[in-house]
């Protein structure tokens, strides 16, 4: 085991990819020398050549669109996107052509592309620097939509996505970019919780807190200071946004009989409504109050001074379970 | 035909007049009357068998065309786009690819799928809302049809890449065909820009039908088409699209400096499309009369027919067995269309992704139980649907 932060890990992760199939490429802006305005892909141009780490020009539709030319031609493009905001350039080529082609085509071609995208505030960035716009992708049929919260998942979900033979929207918490946690870089992906299965983070009686990305972290800091006050929470980190893997979010809220969902997306037709729809659904006679939804408000990203009221924090989360005990 | 800069575009359309000059620098082998007056820089390699192959080739392909628009008149297509006035550019293009050369098509290269061994039965699939796509793109060597207008020339320039990455661009090219419209989409700019800069071997085939739906060239661009890909660093050509001699000594020739490492090339097949857009446009709206009378003077197909029959390099018989073979061909297209079944209704549920989900699994498993709850199989609304 080693320590490393979650950007390191997303390094190791790459670097086992690169290493163990020939066709995989890296390609974005600033991926080469620079190693990524986040260094995610440091040192791998060095060592991988031009060829596999391609330093891309600066078109986001051109990344893709290149991207599914090459996955024709047999290759494993992982694609970095800068940062969220900057993916809608992009928009098309991942809706209309990368998860459609296998339908289109009647799965005689598969297109094998990972794109990478960090995502979420906290970060006191300019605009369209700080979005999550998971729900847009989780709704596109044809995509996989994954998001990772700590170093060791980050290691382990990014080759399990460069494996996939589907394309996999790959979200990176980028304020989460510098936390560390250990990580087993010698471990093959054999034991590994599969990519598209959420995960317990804390196991708890009383309420079910549903999080992914940069808020597992606060979720399991809102846990640990309920179980201070007597209450306990239990904490999934979703991982996979599409498809959801209703079996363990269902059999922890018919265990809890309480459900509250967070993400930084606006609460406004996001993946916290299609969780409390379904959640209401296959759990109905096992609720004791409704799914509550804690995440942005339906504004744009406001101005970075604002962003710590837009953010679901600790205090809104346990706002949140708590209401769901006053019903 | 062409704006020159300093021309305000809305005062060129005003006044828009056919004209029957000769465009400038258009690279033509064969006249609209039939004769072969050749091109230094475009030595033909072609037999006399080879133009007849090339004849036929245009000929049943116009008959196809006209089949498929019949068809849809009828009902038995939902819509088509018609390739009516483009068969030589794509004839001549696709007859010029060798067999590994890979091909990104539009929706309208029924022609160039024809070249690549493709049954137009299953263009006619796509067509009738039968699938997608129905043929498998590696055994052609050409793509599925990419109807978002401009998307296809990123595939094929990443395409050209992976050609590269493997090692084989001496002996493999790509060719990526779209219309003057869709020179105005960011996709096919990026395109220009990321084949020179990786220098990837992919051919840019424009076919400039002069209309993107109702808007003409004006509205696109204020400089004449090939000249584009000047100021994105590499070559750029224009053709006489209803020259198919002409189409394919230029195409060979640009695919050949592609796998020799020289790069893209974009040509501009200038042409003319007869029809409309598709079958549910009416070109009468916008467009004059006389411009269509003085583009049938230009047709592709009656040239090579000059060509063949002045010379005495085909008689009659040929001719009249080519007729046969287009009249038996439409027949075949004609049946096999109306004959065509529609899929079985969870079919829609396949291949979404590499194995299905649990949530589409029990999407699949909920309509199916519920198709089931019909009474009798053949009341169900889906299997009603089949039945039409």
């Amino acid at each position: 085991m080693t320590k490393l932060t979650l950007s390191r890990g997303l390094n190791e992760g790459l670097r086992k990819a690169l290493e163990n199939d020939p066709k995989v490429l890296i390609m974005g802006e600033d991926v080469g020398k620079l190693g990524g305005v986040f260094r995610v892909t440091d040192g791998l141009q060095k060592d991988f050549g031009e060829a596999r780490v391609i330093d891309t020009p600066l078109a986001e539709s051109g990344i893709v669109g290149t991207a599914i030319g090459l996955a024709l031609r047999g290759y494993r493009p992982v694609c970095e996107i800068q940062f969220d905001g900057f993916v809608f350039p992009a928009f098309d080529q991942i809706v209309s052509q990368l998860a459609k082609m296998r339908y289109r085509s009647r799965g005689q071609v598969s297109l094998p592309i990972v794109i990478r995208i960090p995502f979420g505030g906290g970060i006191g960035a300019v605009e369209h620097h700080s979005e999550s716009p998971e729900a847009l992708f989780a709704h596109t049929p044809g995509l996989r939509v994954v998001a990772c919260s700590d170093a060791a998942d980050a290691f382990t979900m990014i080759q399990q996505s460069v494996s996939s033979d589907d394309p996999v929207i790959f979200f990176e918490p980028k304020r989460r970019y510098w936390d560390k946690a250990e990580v087993d870089t010698a471990g093959g992906l054999a034991g590994a919780l599969p990519f598209d299965r959420a995960r317990v983070a804390v196991e708890g009686t009383d309420v079910t807190l549903l999080c992914y990305g940069p808020l597992v972290r606060t979720a399991l800091e809102a846990a640990a200071a309920a179980r201070a006050d007597g209450r306990s929470i239990e904490v999934i980190d979703l991982r996979s946004l599409s498809p959801l893997d209703t079996g363990t979010i269902t059999a922890s809220v018919r265990k809890t009989g309480r459900c509250v969902v967070t993400h930084e997306a606006p609460v406004y037709a996001g993946l916290g409504a299609e969780i409390a729809a379904r959640v209401t659904e296959q759990c109905f006679y096992h609720l004791e109050a409704p799914v509550l939804r804690v995440g942005g408000f339906s504004i744009p990203y406001p101005p970075s001074r604002l962003e710590d009221h837009y953010l679901p924090d600790l205090d809104r989360i346990l706002d949140a379970v708590d209401r769901t005990f006053g019903w | 035909m062409t704006v020159e800069p300093g021309i305000a575009p809305a005062a060129a359309t005003a006044n828009r007049e056919p004209s029957s000059q000769p465009e400038e620098g258009l690279i033509q082998l064969l006249t609209p009357e039939g004769e072969l007056i050749g091109h230094p820089d475009y030595p033909l390699d072609l037999t006399t068998d080879d133009i007849k192959d090339l004849y036929r080739d245009l000929v049943l392909v116009r008959r196809i065309d006209t089949e498929a628009i019949a068809l849809q008149r009828q009902g038995e297509l939902g819509i088509w786009a018609s390739l009516l006035g483009q068969e030589a550019a794509q004839i001549g293009s696709g007859r010029a690819l060798a067999p590994d050369d890979m091909v990104f098509p539009t929706y309208r290269e029924h022609g160039v799928a024809w070249c690549r061994g493709i049954d137009p039965v299953k263009l006619l699939e796509l067509y009738r809302g039968v699938s997608h796509g129905g043929w498998a793109p590696e055994e052609h060597k050409f793509s599925l049809y990419t109807i978002v207008i401009g998307a296809q020339t990123l595939h094929a320039t990443g395409y050209a890449m992976g050609i590269q990455r493997d090692g084989r661009e001496t002996s493999e090219a790509v060719i990526v065909y779209f219309g003057d419209g869709a020179t105005s989409q960011g996709d096919v700019n990026e395109a220009f820009v990321w084949a020179p800069v990786f220098n990837a071997p992919v051919v840019f085939f424009c076919q400039n039908n002069q209309w993107a739906i109702s808007e003409p060239m004006e509205k696109q661009s204020r400089v004449p088409l090939y000249q584009r890909a000047r100021g994105f660093g590499f070559p750029g050509l224009r053709v006489d699209g209803n020259d198919v001699l002409a189409c394919y000594a230029v195409t060979k020739k640009a695919m050949q400096a592609a796998r020799e490492g020289q790069g893209p090339t974009l040509i501009e097949a200038y042409t003319y499309r007869m029809g409309a857009h598709t079958t549910t446009d009416d070109p009468t709206r916008y467009r004059l009369a006389s411009e269509l009378e003085m583009w049938k003077l230009r047709d592709p197909i009656e040239r090579v027919r000059a060509y063949l029959a002045r010379g005495g390099l085909a008689g009659p018989e040929f001719f009249a067995e080519v007729e046969a073979e287009a009249k038996q061909t439409g027949a075949r297209v004609r049946e096999a269309c109306r004959t065509m079944a529609d899929p079985p209704p969870l079919a829609m549920f396949d291949h979404v992704h590499a194995e299905p989900t649990a949530i589409l699994r029990q999407e699949r498993e909920q309509y199916a139980a519920y198709l089931e709850s019909f009474e009798g199989p053949e009341n169900g609304p889906a299997n009603e649907e089949a039945a039409r």
